[in-house]
């Protein structure tokens, strides 16, 4: 494998940052979510790059990548559990609806 | 070990306070009543048995004849440095001894007497603020007595200070015991701020001399050390010891009611009665003189000078505070300027004393210490016949009385004999001690003997005066007999204690004083306990029964006709005398014009306006910042997000910065 | 050379269907997106020879969360079913875009900067050997992960309970 570092690593910073533009523009909870599953999804390439590119015999990147896909779909399943709540209180998806939850 | 129980004088009266104190309310009253007696009934036996123990079982010393001065226990409670080290201790000398005898003995006649008076006047005052009274009473005159009782066994000036201001404590609770009525509570604040104001310039003294000498002990013979560290700090500062000295007495002068310092003694008669005659009487206003009389031997030794302004200063005050007592219409007033007068006496005889030696220059020291004993018992016994008329009377002042010799004839006696030992006749306790004590200011300068004669004579006047309003003239009750309450004898707890008393001012005189107390120790003879009169005593005689004819021709007619004149024909001389001759108005100004005005208003300004507002900027600014910022929590958790992804990009690039 | 290649096919589809994800209006076409770059990602895995992994993040991923996406989607916006648009404001656009290109440049300079990339390890083209990977996941001696892995099975335990209490239908008495 011939594939320099760098690439995936420019690779991830990409989509890292293509996420945050989401979670930053979008209003709907559901797309803030998903923008956020792209941020999470970058940090396991680096995760998983870095193992495997920088420390080949060992195994520390590769699980935390597995776990961190684990504790991903768990707060998916409660992010979304609280946003059908959200819906059903305020019948609203919009970010803006929940804002008085701040107090 | 000798005096092992000696902790018990201090440790009694202070568990009785807790006792009081913390379950005194849970308490019925006699209850309460009953502790405080009984445990104040052991220390008064115990006082006796240290006595009689002192002096006549271990008595004087083989080798140098003195009665030793001995420390029961003295250990340390704080440490200051390795040589100032502040010590708690308990110190027997033929003084400390007497003092101890004079207290619980006081003290003992006083809560007896307690139980009849402060249940009349629970009876007649039936507020709801008065309900716990009775046990709040006893309880602070159990820690008044075990501060007092601490006081004079001090081993040196620092513990003798900390309860010196225990006792001004003690002083304050008791004066403003009636609470509800203002004029008691202005009464405690006054007399608590005048006696710390003399505190402090003890305090100053303290520091003076323990900074210079190196510390706390002030009582040679405990101490022999101390006579070769004074006498090396004498020859470095000559100034200091005398300054020192001067200053702690001023601190005495306070708490012993000294001109200009007086003014807080005569209204402290606001408080129950029985705390007037053991606290403004007998006790706490002698801790002046006794403090004096501790430190007699530096002051005679190095200040000599000072001391004999301490002997101007307080005759003054006697003839000052005499002539003020000729025209109270307050008796108790009147008993409070007389006590005045005489404490100004005992100071007098420690003043003019010039050496340390029984019959040349230091007469006034055993004299002064005489008359302390003598004057606590019938000054006593007078305050505690006055509280005894107040309660039937219902009032303080005299024009309610007159007449009373019908219906109170125990309690008239008992004043009586109360009088006479005050105006220095023949052989009650007045006359020995106030003899010496003239004997000793005919040594120091004629001028001094014949002033303080003049004041006995006085004496004699304003004690008769006040004895005849009372219990001669006009009666108040048969002017109007059918609307009047009917004064009668008071109960049995409270003439016990006079006659006890009235007995004890009998006999005070005989007791050879002079064997147990003086200047070196070494026993002398009082001259006229042996019937050898001297042109001095015949004088003073002479003035008291000048004193006495005068009273009598004045104010034993029913209407006072002559009083009245002189009151017309000097009426500019007879107000200022009413009003103490403007001293607590001088005071008034002094504090409210000249201090408030000039120190206080600036201080006021300062604390409103820089101090008050620097702290109200800071919190206008924290709250205008929290109001600018509040907005930033929008509740927006996408701004949230950038913002924090700015601050975690900003961060990274100042890192960048530093670390390249 | 091959792998290179399958890479820039790799990345082109990550990043597109990533762009696409964020800018579309749809919020069914965002959640289609999104399983485009979760495939991706899992050829990125591929790529990297760790089969593993890349088959946890098609199944658990693209097969699991993805449908829930749907699902929530479904049920949320079920008036406006798939003509939920967006309006998205302008300058939150502007902002956000110059908020990530300024992110990307710093990262970009930290990269530049740091030299760890020099320790790159030649790698040779073998699968990682799975009877390693699951000694490893289930062994509990040093660098090996049987206890985070129960932790995550209790966790994902926790998260199905707590998600089925707060998505529940209140009881209206």
């Amino acid at each position: 494998m011939n594939i320099p570092v760098e690439y995936f690593i420019a690779l991830s910073t990409l989509l890292f940052f293509i996420g945050v533009f989401g979670f930053v523009t979008r209003r709907n909870l559901v797309a803030m979510l998903i923008s956020i599953e792209l941020i999470l999804n970058s940090v396991d390439i680096n995760f998983a790059v870095f193992n495997r590119i920088l420390f080949p015999a060992q195994f520390e990147g590769f699980f935390f990548t597995l776990f961190s896909i684990g504790v991903s779909a768990a707060e998916t399943a409660v992010a979304l559990a609280i946003i059908i709540n959200v819906y059903r209180n305020y019948h609203s998806d919009q970010v803006n609806s929940i804002e008085n939850m701040k107090f | 070990m000798e005096y092992s129980y000696a902790f018990l004088i201090l440790l009694l009266p202070f568990l009785s306070f807790l006792v009081l104190g913390l379950c005194g309310m849970k308490m019925k009253k006699p209850v309460a009543g009953f502790i405080g007696t009984i445990m104040l009934g052991s220390l008064f036996a115990m006082s006796l048995y240290t006595a009689y123990e002192y002096f006549f079982v271990i008595g004087r010393d083989a080798a140098t004849g003195l009665y030793p001065t001995v420390t029961v226990f003295n250990f340390t409670w704080l440490k200051f440095t390795e040589l100032l080290t502040f010590n708690i201790g308990f110190r027997l000398t033929p003084i400390s001894v007497m003092m101890l005898i004079v207290i619980t003995t006081v003290s003992f006649m006083v809560h007896i007497y307690s139980f009849g008076y402060m249940a009349e006047r629970d009876d007649k005052y039936k507020f709801e603020e008065y309900e716990h009274g009775f046990q709040r009473f006893y309880a602070y005159l159990s820690l008044f007595t075990m501060s007092m009782l601490g006081l004079v066994v001090a081993t040196n000036i620092f513990q003798m200070y900390m309860f010196w201001e225990l006792v001004g404590v003690c002083s304050y609770l008791l004066i403003g015991f009636y609470y509800p009525k203002h004029s008691a509570v202005h009464a405690s604040k006054k007399a608590f701020i005048v006696t710390r104001f003399a505190d402090l310039f003890f305090l100053i003294g303290i520091l003076f001399f323990s900074y210079y000498v190196g510390t706390f002990n002030y009582d040679m013979n405990a101490n022999p050390e101390l006579i070769g560290k004074l006498a090396s700090v004498a020859a470095k500062y000559s100034w200091l010891l005398p300054s020192a000295l001067f200053l702690m007495f001023i601190g005495g002068a306070g708490k012993s009611a000294m001109f200009p310092l007086h003014i807080w003694l005569p209204d402290a008669m606001e408080g129950p009665t029985p705390v007037s005659a053991l606290i403004h009487a007998a006790t706490m206003v002698v801790a002046g003189v006794y403090q004096v009389a501790s430190l007699f031997p530096i002051w005679v030794q190095y200040a000599p000078n000072q001391l004999h302004w301490v002997a101007y200063i307080a005759a003054f005050t006697s003839f000052y505070a005499a002539a003020v007592a000729c025209c109270q219409s307050d008796i108790k007033r009147g008993l409070a300027f007389s006590t005045i007068s005489q404490i100004a006496y005992m100071l007098v005889a420690l003043g003019v004393s010039y050496a340390v030696d029984n019959h040349e220059g230091g007469l006034g020291y055993m004299a002064g210490m005489f008359h302390l004993f003598t004057h606590a018992m019938f000054k006593a016994l007078l305050f505690l016949c006055s509280g005894a008329i107040i309660v039937i009377i219902g009032s303080n002042f005299k024009q309610y009385m007159g007449g009373l010799h019908k219906y109170m004839p125990i309690t008239n006696i008992c004043f009586l004999i109360g009088c006479i030992a005050i105006s220095g006749v023949w052989p009650l306790a007045g006359f020995f001690s106030k003899d010496e004590i003239v004997s000793a200011c005919f040594e120091f300068s004629p001028f001094m003997g014949w002033f303080m004669t003049l004041v006995s004579g006085m004496t004699a006047f304003y004690m008769f005066r006040l004895y005849y309003v009372i219990f001669w003239g006009q009666s108040y009750y048969e002017l109007d007999p059918e609307n009047r309450k009917k004064p009668g004898e008071v109960p049995f707890v409270m003439w016990g204690p006079l006659v006890f008393l009235a007995i004890v001012s009998i006999f005070a005189g005989w007791i050879p004083f002079g064997h147990f107390v003086s200047a070196t120790g070494q026993s002398m003879e009082i001259g006229l306990q042996h019937f050898e009169f001297t042109s001095v005593a015949w004088f003073s005689l002479l003035a008291a029964a000048i004193g006495i004819g005068l009273a009598t021709w004045m104010y034993l007619p029913k209407n006072n006709p002559v009083p009245d004149m002189l009151a017309k024909k000097m009426p500019r001389l007879h107000k200022a005398a009413l009003n103490r001759f403007y001293i607590d108005d001088a005071w008034q100004f002094f504090t409210h014009k000249i201090v408030f005005g000039c120190f206080s208003k600036p201080i006021a300004w300062f604390d409103r306006h820089v101090i008050d507002g620097t702290f109200n900027f800071m919190a206008w600014s924290a709250q205008e910042a929290g109001e600018t910022i509040r907005p930033w929590q929008s509740g927006d958790v996408r701004s949230y997000a950038a913002w924090f992804l700015t601050g975690t990009v900003a961060l990274t690039l100042i890192l960048l910065c530093i670390l390249s | 050379m091959a792998n290179l290649v399958m890479f820039c096919i790799l990345a082109v589809v990550i990043l597109g269907s990533a762009v696409m994800c964020v800018i579309t209006k749809r919020i069914i076409r965002a959640a289609t997106f999104l399983l485009f770059v979760l495939f991706g990602v899992a050829g990125i895995y591929f790529l990297l020879d760790y089969t593993y992994l890349g088959a946890a993040q098609i199944s658990v991923y693209a097969g699991g969360i993805t449908v829930m996406y749907i699902f929530a989607i479904q049920l949320v916006s079920k008036r406006s079913l798939q003509g939920l648009i967006e309006r998205v404001k302008g300058s939150r656009v502007i902002s956000g875009l110059l908020l990530s290109l300024v992110g990307l440049a710093t990262v970009g300079v930290v990269l530049i900067k740091n030299n760890f990339i020099n320790a790159a390890a030649q790698v040779t083209d073998t699968e990682v050997p799975m009877d390693q990977i699951g000694t490893a996941l289930l062994g509990s001696g040093k660098y090996q992960y049987v206890l985070p892995f129960e932790f995550i099975s209790v966790f994902l335990l926790a998260c199905i309970i707590g998600g089925i209490m707060i998505a529940r239908k209140e009881d209206k008495k």
